[in-house]
């Protein structure tokens, strides 16, 4: 394990009947850091979530989390493992309560929950912890709100809250603040900031400006391939970034 | 189709560390003062059926309403422990409760290996492997020696309840299949209500979501597959010793089509509605039998009647006035 480095890919690929949606991507991520993965539309960068986490299995390659492979460990088991992800497209249990949805993430505390046979008032042991977690996403007064019936935005937040729930070590944020309004962006990038003290945090976002001033390392993905790697004075200035960015329509 | 169901479900987790809420304690007090009556009033052993489809519609829901798993070979498990109780109890001796246990125990051993090999499969296509299945388990009782073929195992003995009570009256038997009933939905309504429901309805909200939570959610939805498929014996093995019956009606498809009909009319994926839906068909089946045929039409017409108008089923639209789930 290089130094430093809590998750690392080589030579990371998936192929998709002939078209490479990610081809040798090879990324290191230091503890403690934010790490951005950017790129235009279709770069791939979900498709290399999914492949850390391994929703999708690799076509090529080998990922290794603290320095163990987890190429052929099931999802489940890279969770457990405290590499926790989010989805691009918001991904919370509509038919429960915010408080519930938080404390879904909670009861993993208690191991597997096979335990049919008892009563789930054993679970109010987390309301307290989840109504902080709310709290911390500014959704306290949420709490018995059915996630489906959150606006975006909101959704989003408990998607966080869901996440932190688990105290991962290393979390991997799928465009985290897309489809929010200005105030909820400012919230959760000042979120991400608190929590990436003691957390290594791997970031997908389209919203440049939260990039650059949360990020301690950029990778832009265009096309399956890292184009460059750096920080955002020296990716921004690169000029086949510019490129790919103004080739793909964005600004 | 469970969004009313569960829309105030927060203030059900609120009064559920108090216990029971109280509307659903109302309920199971109302149902067991109308067992008590029932047989009063009513033919008990038409009574006694509507126990037993009662019992299969709500393990079936447990499986499609909560873990949303669609199972279109239930009848394997409510044939199958009909056909071991009937043995157990005609050629083996035993008495009903073991018969009955015996029946329990096939259904759950079949639950097991079906489910392990049916849960790796989404959507349509692990409909069609647990209906694959099932006619597996059809065949096999068409063909194999003990189960009678086209007769079924007929004249089983209903015994002596642990040696002493006789259930030859229907009435006597009546209580004991009450009282199984009764014991297996609350059995349903806890496992609905436990740390392990909460997560099952988690999997059937966002598979992938509970997934990266860190849940092995295969094994919650074998899980869940194996306490429906006991139960669905459970329901299957107690109507063996009501009609003294085992025959190849219990596991054939259309009797896995019939559960499914019940659950839908009644509302999938609300506690009480599958009892709804049972009612109402083996209603209609024991009042129109005579019409023969139509029987089928009929229930084919109120199947589409029920989906164009109200997909939530009879409870599932009574949970949306009320705004309370049931
Ligand atoms: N399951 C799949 N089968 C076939 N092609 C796929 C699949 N998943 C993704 N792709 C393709 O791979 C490419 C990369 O997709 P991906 O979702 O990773 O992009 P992205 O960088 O996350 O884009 P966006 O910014 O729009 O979220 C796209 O061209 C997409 O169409
Ligand atoms: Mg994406």
């Amino acid at each position: 394990m290089q130094d430093g480095v809590i998750l690392a890919a080589e030579d990371l690929t998936k192929e998709f009947k002939g078209f490479y949606a990610v081809e040798g991507v090879s990324l290191n991520v230091r503890k403690g850091q934010i790490h951005a993965l950017i790129g235009p539309n279709g770069a791939g960068k979900t498709t290399c979530f999914n492949l850390l986490t391994k929703f999708l299995s690799p076509t090529r390659g080998r990922i290794t989390y603290k320095g163990q492979d987890i190429t052929a460990m099931s999802p489940a088991d890279i969770a457990r493992l405290g590499l926790v992800r989010s989805f691009q497209i918001s991904a919370v249990f509509p038919h429960l309560t915010a408080l519930e949805n938080v404390r879904i993430a909670l009861q993993r505390q208690r191991g597997d929950s096979f335990d049919f046979w008892r009563s789930q008032k054993v679970l109010s042991q987390f309301d307290d912890r989840a109504r902080e977690l709310l709290a911390d996403v500014g959704l306290a007064q949420f709490e018995t709100t059915l996630a489906g019936d959150l606006p975006y935005g909101r959704k989003r937040a408990l998607e966080i809250a869901t996440t932190l729930a688990l105290d991962p070590e290393m979390l991997l944020l799928d465009e985290p603040m897309a489809g929010m309004g200005h105030e909820d962006v400012d919230r959760i990038a000042a979120l991400i900031k608190r929590i990436s003290a003691d957390r290594t945090i791997l970031m997908v976002e389209h919203n440049l400006s939260v990039v650059a001033s949360l990020s301690d390392t950029i990778t832009v993905l265009a096309r399956g391939k890292v184009l460059a790697e750096g920080d955002y004075a020296t990716v921004s200035k690169d000029p086949r970034v510019v490129e790919a960015y103004i080739g793909a329509g964005h600004g | 189709m469970t969004a009313a169901i569960e829309t105030q479900s927060g203030i059900a987790g609120q009064q559920a560390r108090a216990g029971m809420p109280a509307h659903h304690a109302a309920i199971f007090i109302g149902l067991l003062a109308a067992g008590l009556v029932a047989p009063f009033l009513l033919y008990p052993v038409f009574v006694m059926k509507v126990l037993c489809f009662a019992l299969f519609a709500c393990a079936f829901n447990l499986l499609l309403g909560y873990g949303g798993l669609l199972s279109f070979g239930h009848a394997a498990y409510f044939g199958g422990a009909a056909y071991v109780s009937a043995h157990a109890a005609k050629v083996w001796g035993f008495p009903p409760e073991l018969a009955i246990l015996s029946g329990v125990v096939a259904s759950a051993i079949l639950g097991t290996v079906f489910g392990a090999l049916a849960i790796r499969r989404q959507g349509i296509y692990f409909a069609m492997v647990t209906l694959a299945f099932a006619q597996m388990v059809f065949f096999f009782s068409l063909q194999a020696p003990f189960t009678g073929g086209e007769d079924g195992i007929q004249a089983v003995p209903r015994g002596n309840l642990f040696g002493v009570l006789s259930l030859r009256s229907d009435f006597s038997l009546y209580f004991v299949v009450l009282a199984i009933f009764l014991g297996g939905l609350l059995l349903i309504y806890r496992i609905i209500h436990s740390p392990f429901g909460q997560v099952l309805k988690a999997i059937r909200e966002n598979e992938p979501r509970a997934i990266s939570l860190g849940y092995r959610t295969n094994r919650y939805k074998l899980a869940v597959f194996v306490l429906s498929a006991t139960l669905a014996g459970l329901a299957g093995a107690t109507k063996a010793i009501v009609f003294q019956l085992a025959s190849l009606t219990d596991v054939h498809w259309s009797m896995s089509g019939e559960v499914v009909l019940m659950t839908l009319i009644g509302g999938m994926g609300t506690v009480f509605g599958p009892i709804v839906g049972a009612a109402v068909i083996v209603t209609m089946q024991n009042y129109l039998a005579t019409m023969g045929a139509w029987v089928t039409v009929i229930q084919g017409c109120i199947f589409v009647i029920c989906v164009l108008l109200f997909r939530e089923g009879v409870v599932g639209v009574l949970a949306r006035w009320l705004k309370k789930p049931l």
